[in-house]
Parts: structure tokens; sequence; C-alpha cells
């Protein structure tokens, strides 16, 4: 069906799955318990996590296949996203334009970076695609400030053209929808204790992950998917065939760099803001470590990997010292203060040392990320041997030096 | 105050009809989240007997000790509201709606994010506390850049934001909002405050030399402290931008001697600044001579937290501040007093502003009777007051900015302490500082004057 | 003619710096072939044994002074080092004002054991796994040292300066005959130069002209065959690493004078010091050093006001400009081994 094959349809229909119900999955906690905290199911988070899937998703494309780790694919995510809040302020608040021309945008800005910078390989690549990224982050955060809005970002204001919309009312907020339907609004099922919030921007991203997804399981399998694996297996041996391998490698780069102009173009229809620092390197070194952090070379791993690292910024984050003491509040006082000591320092603004910590202890005990994880669970449960080259694909050890 | 009442009572009747449509549309078990408060008429109409206050402070990133100085001064205004603690600026406040029984009766519970200094990690942090813990106002931030990216964010919700340290003239300049709200004080101030001390200590016939941050604030900043400068008689030799990302800024010090100029200008915050200064102090330009007079440094917004990083460089160097522990009006004293007790060091200017902001939102609460974003604009815009610390102020209906008196202060010569860094040379009254609404630098890129719009209920 | 030899001298300068931030990189990534994203951590790391130590020479008792009040009005209480009651106020005052210099003495065996401890504990297991992993778990491992930092010393900046003999600036050009004032250099830079260049120089002798130099280089060409002669080679990569460590640290020493360290600075430089170890080639030491000097003169002239008026914000991207214009004309950087993480 589809096109694909038993075990690939299986997996797009359970990530299928996951996605539609998320909304269930992610609130499992009944929202006056203590645990609520920890419930990600609101739309912003959720919006998050389908975004930086795509971004994720994309970015494996390039680096899991052939091989080639760029470390600029932030700059694309921007350039999408710049793309995508102009259209907004001159054309439409509809979220279609915007989208289409962000994946044009940044199409065509990877293609000029990738042309060029895939005249090196290895760790040469990766400082011209970083040097591209840095310049552009640069330019929009200064001397770019009349088209970027440099430190301030752009937001749509109630006084640009927007020539398809025709002028707001008074007081009222330009927001972006989808031929009417408002991204930002939402219905919410409350059952007992539990609310559950289905936003119409989750389901528009989500529905665009899937379509991405699908797109990608149909690229890892396609002849021109092998044609990358043999790019990372041993380019020269490719090149003894007759075969030029820089056309495959510019394709999965402009094609990366359209899923990230899709994420870059998505961020804007749910958040309608852009700013220069989404393409500081630290957020092109952040889908990096998404993809490896899930297990790079894998269809989900990615994916997974986004999710993990999105649910420590805005979860664990937010856990702060009285959240901690409300939490052991039945405890007695001095046992009381000795763990929320303990645990403090990992949790609301030490969110970050639990993020080290994680992408230590992962890549340590699990070489092939989170994937491999779960591969090693099913594994447990089940006598059959997890697929090696289809879970764990990204741990296979690159070639020596 | 009747208009106002007429007002909200409008919108309420106008808003609850519609969801009484909508409702009956839907099947029973669906529930619109925003037509869910449109019985209250507003958004995250506070539930039950809690009210939830959002503190979206940068909690990692180089602020990171700035943010944690807010979240200070959050908690002990939250205390204050709750009627803990020993009440703190409540009493001297001139407004005496604050009952010390939490907000409108509600006990005031509050959900902290980390900002990462950054805009979109700003809004994902402020976006959680609106969507998911029902906050009814965002308050906090360390930078122009997150203030006007969670304004923005704030007035599409309908949520009210009360501005955090952020300086930078766009926030309640091309950039405000109706349900946005600044106590803090902005570049053009700086400028305007500055600019007679620096003439009267350093004579009208001055050379400057900008080094400015390459990004918005920088911009405004350089503005003002040039336009007001130059209107004493002030020349500016050159005006040279940095990279934010800039640490080493030898390359940018060195030429300064060789312009000719006397007077160093460091529009720098945080880390650039820290850098920038400790730099031109060890290239030693302060022993300097140049055209018969002692070369100068000034800093135009100084920052205590900040200024502890460049230790000793600061001695003598003149800047602005919004706010400082040394005062000593009623306010001020309380405040000290109440936050030292609790945590062993006096409040910082962010703190300050912050522990402000909640007050001044609990006020107008209280005020308006009401929870609701436009109740609260409308008791906040044009509201006077004084007890908190910077004496008579307002909070100017145009464009939701607060006008105070300034602090121009000095690097002090002998500090007895880690935090006794700077001293107050001059309070700059308040009319000296005032600007028309509609001031160029208040203006959007092409020239436009931005109106503040209206107030967004969210719901 | 003036701005022209003073941004020359500054770039030197700056080239130096970054030269020495660079060296422990290059040897680590460069030779061991390690994508080390902990280095700017390590850099961090050194920078805090100054604070550390300036910290602990002023560990205080605390006397109750009757005659001054604090800021909430009770009796102020002054910090007395415990160094004064050793050596009496002068001298004390004498070590803690060169504490920075000092530092470097502290910093060497530390940052020998630190850079030990990771070689046997984390990299020696990574030595063989894709750099994709190599990244990920030295990125994670510079996290940590950057919270455990940011936990025992907050975020902000902390003031480490100078010996206060070397405050000010030395003159030059009155030497090159030009009017006072005009081209001035601070002496700690001077120290910074001079203190690179023996660096430099010492690793770049090690390497070349001892037996052990010339089995490590001969184990990064081909390791097995180095170990087939019997060689313990595990044992001399470690040692390197140790060192690489050790360079690290004492960069990030003598650094904080001129910058105020706060824990996420290894970040601040860990592109930069990339940068300048990939442009000057994989494997090169020299090439490094040369890419250091090549940067830091091209930004030091992009910085310059009448350079800013032509070419708006090219400050902004000087070295990124850089970078790519030399990796298109030269494929392996400016003296780079073919091979070195080129897959």
């Amino acid at each position: 069906m589809l096109g694909l094959n038993a075990r690939d349809l299986q997996i797009l229909l359970l990530v299928a799955i996951l996605t539609m119900f998320a909304p269930f999955f992610l609130n499992p906690f009944p929202v006056d318990s203590s645990l609520a905290q920890f419930n990600a199911g609101y739309p912003d988070l959720m919006q998050r996590f389908v975004i930086f899937g795509i971004f994720a998703i994309g970015f494996n494309i390039l680096f899991g296949l052939t091989g080639y780790l760029s470390f600029g694919h932030a700059a694309f995510l921007g350039a999408g996203s710049y793309a995508a809040i102009w259209m907004m302020k001159l054309l439409t608040m509809n979220i279609i334009p915007a989208i289409t021309l962000s994946i044009i945008v940044a199409g065509l800005f990877s293609l000029a970076v990738g042309y060029i910078s895939l005249r090196r390989s290895g760790i040469y690549f990766s400082i011209l695609t970083l040097a591209f990224a840095q310049m552009s982050y640069s330019l929009a955060y200064s001397v770019l400030t009349p088209i970027t809005g440099g430190e301030t970002g752009l937001q749509p204001k109630s006084n640009d053209p927007r020539i398809l919309d025709g002028a707001l009312e008074p007081g009222e907020q330009a927001r972006a929808s989808l031929f009417g339907m408002e991204m930002s609004s939402s219905y919410e099922l409350v059952v007992s204790g539990w609310v559950f919030t289905f936003n119409v921007g989750y389901y528009v991203a989500a529905f665009l992950m899937l379509v991405s997804f699908y797109a990608s399981i149909r690229i890892f399998r396609s002849p021109f998917g092998l044609m990358l694996r043999a790019v990372k297996s041993n380019q020269n041996r490719l090149g003894y065939t007759g075969v030029s391998a820089r056309p495959y490698n510019l394709a999965a780069f402009v094609i990366s760099g359209m899923y990230a102009g899709l994420a870059g173009g998505l961020m804007v229809a749910m958040d309608t803001q852009a700013g220069a620092e989404r393409m500081f390197w630290t957020a092109s070194g952040e889908v990096v470590l998404m993809t490896i952090l899930g297990g790079a070379g894998t269809l989900i791993g990615p994916v997974l990997g986004a999710g993990m690292i999105k649910y420590m910024e805005n979860i664990i984050s937010k856990i702060n010292q009285s959240v901690l003491e409300s939490w052991f509040a039945w405890a007695p006082d001095f046992l009381q203060d000795f763990i929320v000591a303990v645990i403090y320092p990992f949790v609301g603004k030490g969110w970050h040392l639990t993020l080290g910590l994680m992408f230590m202890l992962v890549v340590i005990f699990l070489p092939g990320g989170l994937m491999q994880g779960i591969g090693k669970i099913g594994a447990l449960f089940s006598r059959k041997k997890p697929n090696d080259r289809d879970s764990v694909a990204g741990s296979t050890p690159a070639a020596a030096e | 105050m009747s208009n106002f009442k007429d007002f909200t009572r409008r919108r309420v009747i106008k808003s609850g009809a519609a969801a009484a449509a909508a409702a009956s549309a839907t099947p029973y078990f669906f529930t619109n989240a925003a037509l869910a408060d449109a019985h209250a008429g507003y958004r995250n109409a506070p539930q039950g007997d809690t009210v939830t206050l959002g503190f979206n402070v940068p909690q990692s990133g180089p602020y990171a000790d700035e943010g944690a100085d807010e979240l200070r001064a959050y908690e002990l205004a939250v205390e204050h509201l709750n009627g803990e603690g020993d009440a703190g600026m409540m009493p001297t406040f001139s407004s005496k709606a604050l009952k010390g029984n939490g907000i409108l009766g509600k006990k005031v519970v509050y959900v902290t994010g980390d900002t990462q200094t950054k805009s979109d990690a700003a809004r994902a942090s402020a976006r959680s506390m609106i969507e998911k813990d029902g906050a009814v106002m965002i308050t906090g931030g360390s930078s122009s850049g997150v203030a006007v990216a969670v304004q923005a964010l704030c007035q599409e919700a309908g949520i009210i934001f009360m501005a955090g340290l952020t300086h930078s003239n766009d926030t309640t300049g091309k950039d405000k909002k109706a349900n946005g709200f600044r106590h803090f004080f902005n570049s053009y101030m700086s400028g305007a405050a500055l600019a007679p001390v620096l003439a009267k200590n350093y004579g009208n016939d001055r050379k400057a030399y900008h080094l400015t941050a390459d990004y918005n604030w920088g911009y405004t900043t350089e503005q003002a402290v040039k336009e007001s400068t130059e209107a004493l008689g002030w020349e500016t030799v050159a005006a040279v931008k940095t990279p934010l990302t800039q640490t080493d800024f030898s390359a940018y010090i060195a030429p300064v001697l060789q312009s000719g100029a006397d007077t160093l200008v460091l529009n720098h915050y945080g880390g650039n600044m820290v850098n920038s200064l400790t730099n031109a102090v060890q290239f030693g330009l302060r022993d300097k001579q140049v055209n018969g007079k002692d070369f100068q440094i000034v800093v135009p917004l100084y920052s205590r937290l900040m200024a502890k990083g460049a230790g000793a460089n600061v001695k003598g160097i003149f800047g602005s501040t919004n706010w400082h522990w040394s005062l000593t009006d009623e306010g001020s004293k309380a405040f000290v007093k109440s936050f030292g007790t609790k945590y062993g060091f006096p409040p910082s200017q962010a703190a300050h502003t912050c522990y402000v902001q909640t007050l001044l939102y609990a006020d107008a609460c209280e005020r308006a009777g009401t929870f609701n974003p436009c109740g609260v604009v409308e008791a906040l815009e044009g509201f006077e007051f004084d007890g908190l610390g910077n004496g008579k102020t307002l909070y100017r209906a145009e464009d939701h900015q607060c006008f105070k008196d300034v602090l121009v202060v000095k690097g002090k010569e002998n500090p007895d302490s880690d935090f006794d860094l700077l001293e107050v040379v001059e309070v700059t009254p308040v009319d000296q500082v005032t600007y028309a609404p509609d001031h160029p630098q208040m203006r959007d890129g092409d020239g436009n004057v931005v109106p503040v719009g209206t107030c967004n209920p969210g719901a | 003619m003036e701005a022209i030899v003073l941004q020359v001298l500054n770039g030197l300068d700056k080239g130096s710096a970054y030269a020495l931030i660079a060296l422990g990189l290059t040897l680590i990534f460069g030779t061991l072939g390690v994508v080390n994203f902990a280095h700017g951590a390590l850099f961090m790391i050194g920078a805090f044994c100054a604070v550390t130590l300036s910290k602990l020479l002023t560990v205080s008792h605390i006397v109750i002074d009757e005659t001054k009040t604090d800021f909430l009005g009770n009796p102020a209480k002054v910090e007395v080092p415990y160094l004064y009651d050793v050596f009496g106020q002068a001298t004390g005052d004498v070590i803690i004002d060169w504490a920075v210099p000092i530092s470097i003495l502290v910093a060497i065996p530390v940052m020998m054991a630190i850079g030990v401890a990771m070689e046997r504990g984390l990299i020696k297991h990574f030595y063989k796994r894709p750099h994709a992993d190599q990244i990920l778990v030295t990125f994670g491992l510079a996290i940590v040292l950057q919270e455990i930092i940011k936990y025992f010393y907050g975020a902000n900046p902390i003031p480490t300066p100078a010996p206060e003999v070397f405050a000010g600036s030395f003159d030059f050009g009155t030497l090159l005959g030009f009017d006072p004032n005009l081209v001035i250099y601070p002496y700690w830079r001077l120290v910074y130069f001079a203190f690179a260049a023996v660096v430099i120089g010492g690793v770049f002798s090690f390497l070349q002209f001892t037996t052990f130099g010339m089995v490590v280089r001969a184990g990064m060409q081909d390791r097995e065959t180095v170990g087939l002669l019997g060689i313990n080679i595990d044992k001399r990569f470690t040692i390197m690493f140790g060192l690489a460590a050790a360079v690290a640290g004492i960069a990030g020493v003598m650094y904080t004078p001129i910058n105020s360290p706060n824990y996420h600075m290894g970040m601040d430089f860990l592109v930069l010091s990339f940068v300048v170890v990939v442009v000057g080639g994989m494997g090169s030491l020299g090439g490094a050093v040369l890419a250091g000097f090549l940067l830091g003169i091209l930004e030091s002239f992009a910085s310059m006001g009448q350079v800013l008026e032509v070419l708006p914000g090219i400050n902004q991207v000087i070295l990124y400009v850089v970078a790519i214009v030399i990796l298109l004309t030269r494929p392996r950087g400016l003296m780079g081994r073919p091979g070195v993480m080129e897959d």
C-alpha cells in the first residue's frame, strides 16, 4: 500500500496513530494532580514536537544517508521563517502561500550553499556549512535589520499591507489561518479530571509531518536512497564505477534544506514570529544532536530525538523549587529538604545539566541512539532479533580515517 | 471610570452572546478553550480561589544571574501580595487598593520558565504558561529582543505583559502594544539624563567616539546619547558597530586614540559591556590626555550585576540606571530591607522593576475589579503613583511607558562591599527625560508613528 | 599609516591568542582525530582555575567593624583574608595581585589530570566510534562541565585582573617615530603574545625533536604498525590528551584578564577554534598557527571604522568569509594532510 512494504507501512501507521492521538498520549496526568507538570499535551509543545520532527527527518536524509554532516541547517530554517513572515506581512495571513514560499526560498538557499560546500567533504564540508550559517545569523541580527527586524525579529503588525486580506478591524489581531481556520484555536475535551486539547495548528503541522515522513520513507527505499547510502559507504569506489556522487549529494542537501524550510515556515504559521537566533550555530547543532540522539539513519529516530530535547527544554526547565517542595510536601521536613536539595540542581534552571547527562548516557550505552534502546526493549519481549538494518543503521561504524 | 465600566460591560455582553451561539453549535463534550473563558469575557480567567502569574526570566545563558534576581523579586512580591512577610513596598505605595489577601481575594500562585534570552525560547515558555498553566499575566525578561517578542505574543493571546528589564526605545516605541507595559526606563531617557551631567563634569566641547552593539538596542542607545550630547555641544567623531558575539574588543579600542576623540561611549550591555570596558581600561585610555583633557569613558546603561563583572574598571565611570538600592526614599528603603532580610544582599535594578511591575499589575486588577486585560489596561493607562522607589511616576496612556526620575550613577572609588559599586550622582527629574509620544526616536523605520492600539482580552 | 601599524600589531596579538586557543584542539582533533566539542569547556575550566585560586587566596575570616554599617544598617562585616594573617597585609596583597600568573602552576597539573581522566574514562572508548558519536558525547560533557561551573560560580562574569605591574600600555609609536599615544598596546597583551609564542614553540619542539613526539607522530600516521612494533601507543595518546588539555587550560588562565571569565565562555570560543584548526588544515600544527595569525590580522582590519564605512557588517562575517575562501581554494585548508577527517 502507498508503495511501501509491510514493515514500512507498519511504521508509518504507528507514527500516524501516535501523532493523531498525541493530545491523549501527552496528557496522561489529570490537571489537578502534582504530576500534571509532566504533561506535554498543550498546543505550543505539540507543535514544536512535530515541527522539529520535520526538521530532523529532513536532516537525516542528508546525514543519515550520505554521512555528510552539515552544521548550517538552521540557516535554511531561518530563511524559511523570514520568507513566511514576509508573506504574511505582505500578502495574506493564510499559511499556504507562506509555507510554500518558505520551502522555495530555503530550497534555493540550500542549492547555493550546497553547490559550494559540497566541493569539500568531511570536516571541511561541515565548516563550510557552519560558516554560511553563521554569516546568515550575524548579518540578520545586525546590518540586515531593516529586512529581518534584527534583535526584535518580525511579527505581523496591524499596519502591514496584506494585499489579499483587506484591512483589519480596529482591535482585531492578525492571526495565521488556513482558509479561516485559525491556527491558534483549539477544542478542549474534558473527561473527569483530564483535559485534552485539540489544536488546529497542531493537526495542520502533524499532517505535514506525516507527509514528510512518508516522503522520507520513499526516499530511503528508492534507488536514489540506495545511491546515497553508497556515497556514505565509499564515495571513491562509487567514482570508480563511473558515477559522480555530487548530483546525488546536492539533491539530498537541497531536499533536506527544503524540509528545514518547511519547518521554518511552520514555526511562523504556528507562532507568528521570526528571529535571527534560530539561525545561530547552536540551533544547527541542536538538529545534529536530535538526529544522533534518536539514531541517525533510522526512520523514526530523529523524530524521537527532537521530541526528547524539546521535552527537556520545555518541561524540565519549568520545575522550580516551589514545585519540588509541593511534590515532597508529604515527607518530614528534613527529608523534604534533602530530596529537594538533591533533585534541584537537575531541574528548573539546571535543565541543561540533565540534558548534557542524557546525551552522554545515551551515546555511551546506546551507540545507535534512542532507537537502539527501543530495539533492545523490543528484543526483550520478542524472540525475534530486531532488524539491524532498519533500527540501528546509524551505529555502523564509519570507515576509519 | 464610568466610561471604563461601560466599555467592559459592552464587551462582555458582545462576546458572551457570540459564545452562546457557538457553544450550541458544538457537541456538548467539546468546549472551545477560548469560549470556555468567554463567559468571563477574557482569556484564562482565574478559576477557583487562585490566580496564576507567569514569571518568564532567563535562567540559562549569560543573563541567568539577572534572571535569578528577578525571580527572587517575584517570589517576594507574591509573598507580599498574599499577606506574608513584611509587606515590602505595599505600605509606601500611594495606591491603597492592595489588601494583602492576594489579588481580588484570590491567592497568587506562579509558574516559572526559562527565556534563555532567546526570542523563540521565551515565546515557547510564555505560550506554555498561557496554554498549559492558565497564566493571566506574563512578566520578566532581561533583553529587549525577548520583551518585544513576548509582548507581541501576549497581545495576540489576550494576556497582559508586564515587561522586566528592557531598555530599548522600541519596546514602548515602534513595537508598543496595548497589552504590554514597561516600568523600566529607556535609551532616550538615558541619553537625556546623562548628557547634562556629562557636560557639567567633562565640559561642552568633547569629542566622542561611540562603540555600539550591532543590534536594535545598541542603535537606539547610540542615537539617544548622540543626539542628547550633540545638543549640548559635543562632537561625535565616529560611531563603530561591534558584533554581539564579540568577546575581545581590542581591534575596536586600539584606534580610538588615533581618531582624536577624548571620550569613549560604550553602548554595550551585559557581557559586551564587561569586556569592552575591561579592554578599554587595559589599553590605559583613562590615563591618557587628549586635546588637553583627561580621556573619559561613559557607559550609558549600567547594571550593578554586570558592573561587578568589570570589577575595579568601573571606578569613576558615569552611566545611568533605573534604580539603585542606596536610594533613601521610604519605598526603596522598605524594599531593600525586605529583600535584604530574605536573601542577604541588596536587590538589583532588575529585581526592583520586576517587583514593582507585579505590584502595579495587582493594584490595577484591584482598582479595575477584574483580571480582564482590558480592565487592567484601562486602570494602568494614565495611572499616577508614588512610593515605589522612583518618586512620582506616570504610566503614560499613549505608549504604556513609565515616566519617572532617572538616576545618573558613577562607579564608586572606594567600594565597601561586593555590591557597593555605584554611587548616585544625580537624580534627573522626570520633566527632563519626558518626550512626546511621537518623538522621532520612537517612530518606525519609515518615520511613522505607531499607535498603541486597543487591548485584546483574548476571547 | 599609524592605523595600519596598530591593526597589524593587534592582529598579531589576536592571532597568537587564536593560535593558542586552537592549539589544544588541533592536538586532539587534528592529530588524534577525535572531534572534541568539550575543547571550549577545557579552556573555560582553565580560566576558572585562575578564578578558583584567587578565591582561595582571599578566603577570609569575618571581623565585625562597629564603625561602619552594611546596607541594612547592621554593623558591617569586614572580610580579612587569612593570607594577611600568615604573610602580613603587604605580602598578602602582592600574592593576591599575582593570582593569575600563579594559577598557571596550579592549572597545568589540574588540567593534565582532567585531560588524562577524560581520555581514560571516556574518549578512549570513542576512537573507533563514528564522529557523530564523538560529537554527542563531548558536547554532552561540555554541557555538564559548564553547568557544574555555573552551579558554583553563577552566570555572571567574574573579574580576574592581571597583576598591577602590567596595567596600562606600552607606547610603540614613539619607538617608530610617531606622535605619542598613537600606537599603544597593553602590557598584558604583550605578555600574552610572548607566552603564546613560548607555549606554541614548546609544543612544536616536543613533537618534532623528542623521541616521544616522533612515536606519537608515527602513531598518528599508522597506529597499528606502531603498536605492532611493541610500542604502547595508547599510553602516549593519553599523555597527548593530557598535554592538550593543559595547553587549553593555560590558554584560558592567561586569557582571564582580557575577558572576565563566565561559565559559557567555552562555547563562545568553540566555533572559533574549530574554524582556526580546519582553515589551518587537519593534522597540521603549523597550519593552525598560521590560520590563527591570518584570521587575527584580517579580523583586526575588518574592525576598522574606515573599512566598515565601505563594507558595513564585514566585521561580523570576516572570519567566515576567509574560511570559505581558503577552503574553496585550498581543499585541505592551509597545510592539511590528505585523508584526515575527509570522510
